[in-house]
């Protein structure tokens, strides 16, 4: 079986604030993750602002360097510790689909110029063939190439011009797609366009897809795997439908309350709401205790161990 | 009762005029929370900034009139014209992003009072905010702080809590939990939704997120392309939806739990510049017929206190 995706012991601490009131915020803690398949996998990674997914899918983009780990893509260290590939294999294997269209292209620039750019730099194609290779990424995303030609971003609508972004990440046939809040901007009845667009280029394009979001909903809908994450670790990892249709750990049952579902209303007692965020980060035992229904002394003093579940799961917690 | 009669908003633009609120005519009891829910550009906002009477260029309201409901001090009702003397009194406003609706560089609580009648004890109306905003369990010292210093959702938690203060007849929210996380919007939505039982006040909610609408609003208007298509009580809305666009909406996303493979809608709404005839929404909706690309539909009861404009709402009766 390959290693779709693996991180191991990964670090990044943040350094804020002046010389004298030097703040750090341990922006990934200690996080360990393998997923393993013969077959490409939709990987989704849960949590709230703050949680540090960004900072793993950054970490994985090769955009920020780990403090310390590894992140490893298709059997191959990609960031951190070991024999990394170069700059150029790198795009060939990992590509990213970012939050909004609009600011991830340039409004002084047509949007096929930067598909062009990929096909001739990435893959290495003569501006011929480059054509080829925009018409074949253009039409597996639904759009036309003449439709594209010439035009600026504020030609398109959003979920359009977020089309159009992923045409140019397959253009290199990557492994993998880190696909940062891909939805969020996308309205409603746009966005399960793109979501069941992803669903069919993992089995067309043989492509794994790092799905990053805050909304459980979709996640549900299309991974294979799911990891929540809270303040920088992962608080509970395994199948997606065996994590959200059965939480174990209290903060992943706290998210699962909280969507504002259309089939159940909400028990109305009033919540308890964190406010020393800054400081949980730096929480030697569980960050999540101050908040949880479970907490106990040992706690405060021990980082719960992942505990492996019968159905494969990971939670790190000491009660669940 | 608030009355919203044929209103028509207009932003002037180099390119010349464009109708971001095109025709909306509804009657909304006190005390209840309306929903109102579309997609970007719908004009949902423009709506509220038109109750709110914030009608500076380039927004201008073309035809049609608010009729609030409410009196001055004097007993004269308040119209479009006098709304502003009333801000945060009468009627309240939570933005978005409290972030860019704050001062940065001026305490909160400063910011609060400036709002205030010079007539009024400064000092004292302070005490009794901060004696509220405890009642609220917020800590009162967020009132002495920077906006920066907050986070997102205390910032807006506060400003929910300067809103209500007055107990306020109207209260608008623009997408107030759009930018927060699903647990501290849970959180927020509480507080607002045990306010508004309390206070009585009525409440336009705009939000795109239907699972929000679900849980807060009484009742809801569904806006497409400038217009209104659907209104009437949410449990109708929900369960018994008329018109096609709202039936999408709320069926396309997923929930967990259910299996369904969903579909989103194919193309999307007409820019507002296009010319615009028959139903803004034909080009997308599985029961349009050539009939529906020529005449647009009017706002019909179809059943009592549930409207929609849809040629063919009653094959979803």
């Amino acid at each position: 079986m390959k290693t779709i995706l693996k991180a191991e012991n990964l670090r990044k601490v943040y350094k804020l604030g002046s010389l004298l009131r030097r703040i750090t915020i341990n922006a990934l803690d200690d996080v360990n993750l393998v997923v393993q398949s013969d077959e490409p996998v939709i990987i989704s990674l849960v949590g709230e602002s703050g949680s540090g997914k960004t900072t793993l899918a950054k970490v994985i983009l090769r955009l920020v360097e780990p403090t310390s780990g590894s992140a490893v893509i298709y059997d191959q260290v990609v960031a951190g510790e070991g024999n990394q590939p170069s700059h150029h294999q790198f795009l060939g294997r990992v590509q990213p689909i970012f939050q909004n269209p609009f600011e991830a292209f340039s409004s002084y620039r047509t949007v096929d110029s930067y598909l062009q750019t990929t096909a001739q730099r990435v893959n290495g194609l003569s501006a011929t063939d480059a054509i080829g290779a925009m018409e074949s990424a253009l039409s597996s995303v639904g759009l036309k190439y003449p439709d594209v030609r010439g035009k600026y971003p504020n030609q398109f609508s959003g979920g359009e011009l977020q089309r159009v972004s992923i045409a140019r990440a397959l253009i290199p046939h990557p492994q993998i797609i880190i696909a940062d809040e891909p939805v969020s901007m996308i309205d409603a009845s746009l966005r399960m366009n793109i979501i069941n667009l992803f669903l069919s280029l993992k089995d067309d394009y043989k492509t794994s897809f790092l799905y990053i979001t805050h909304d459980l909903a979709t996640a549900y809908y299309i991974s294979d795997y799911i990891a929540v994450m809270y303040r920088g670790t992962i608080v509970e990892f395994g199948r997606a439908r065996a994590v959200l249709t059965d939480p174990h750990h209290p903060y992943t049952r706290l998210l699962l309350d909280s969507i504002p579902g259309v089939k159940r209303k909400w028990d109305r007692t009033r919540l308890t709401l964190a406010d020393i965020e800054t400081k949980e980060y730096a929480f030697e035992g569980c960050k999540f205790r101050n908040r949880c229904p479970l907490a106990q002394d040992v706690c405060t003093h021990q980082r719960p161990p992942a505990i492996r579940k019968e159905d494969g799961r990971d939670v790190y917690c000491h009660f669940a | 009762m608030i009355k919203l009669n044929n209103i028509i908003a207009t932003y002037t633009t180099v390119r010349g005029q464009v109708n971001a609120v095109d025709g909306v005519d509804l009657e909304v009891p006190t005390g209840t929370i309306l929903g109102i829910a579309g997609e970007s550009g719908c004009g949902k906002s423009t709506l509220l900034k038109v109750i709110y009477g914030d009608l500076t260029y380039p927004l201008s309201m073309t035809t049609g009139n608010v009729e609030y409901g409410i009196q001055d001090d004097l007993g004269k009702e308040i119209t479009s014209e006098s709304i502003r003397s009333y801000w945060f009194k009468r009627i309240s406003y939570i933005p978005q992003s409290s972030m860019s609706s704050l001062n940065p560089v001026i305490r909160i609580r400063k910011q609060f009072l400036d709002f205030l009648d010079p007539s009024l004890d400064k000092r004292q109306v302070l005490e009794e905010v901060r004696t509220y905003v405890q009642q609220l369990d917020l800590p009162s010292e967020a009132l002495d702080a920077f906006p920066h210093q907050l986070s997102g959702g205390m910032r807006q938690r506060i400003m929910v809590a300067m809103a209500t203060f007055f107990q306020p007849a109207i209260i608008l929210a623009d997408e107030p939990t759009t930018a927060l996380d699903v647990v501290v919007q849970k959180g927020i939505l509480l507080l607002l939704m045990d306010l508004q039982e309390k206070m009585q006040n009525t409440i336009f909610f705009v939000s795109h997120d239907m699972g929000v609408h679900y849980q807060i609003s009484h009742s809801m208007l569904i806006m497409y392309a400038a217009k209104a298509v659907e209104y009437g009580d949410s449990s109708d809305v929900f369960e018994r939806p008329l018109h096609p666009y709202t039936k999408l909406l709320t069926e396309s996303l997923p929930t967990i739990g259910d299996e369904h493979v969903r579909q989103g809608v194919a193309g999307r709404p007409p820019s507002l510049w296009e010319d615009l005839r028959g139903c803004r929404f034909a080009a997308r909706c599985p029961l349009a017929t050539d009939f529906c690309r020529s005449n647009e539909p009017e706002m019909v009861e179809y059943r009592p206190r549930h409207f929609a404009a849809c040629h063919y709402a009653e094959t979803n009766l």
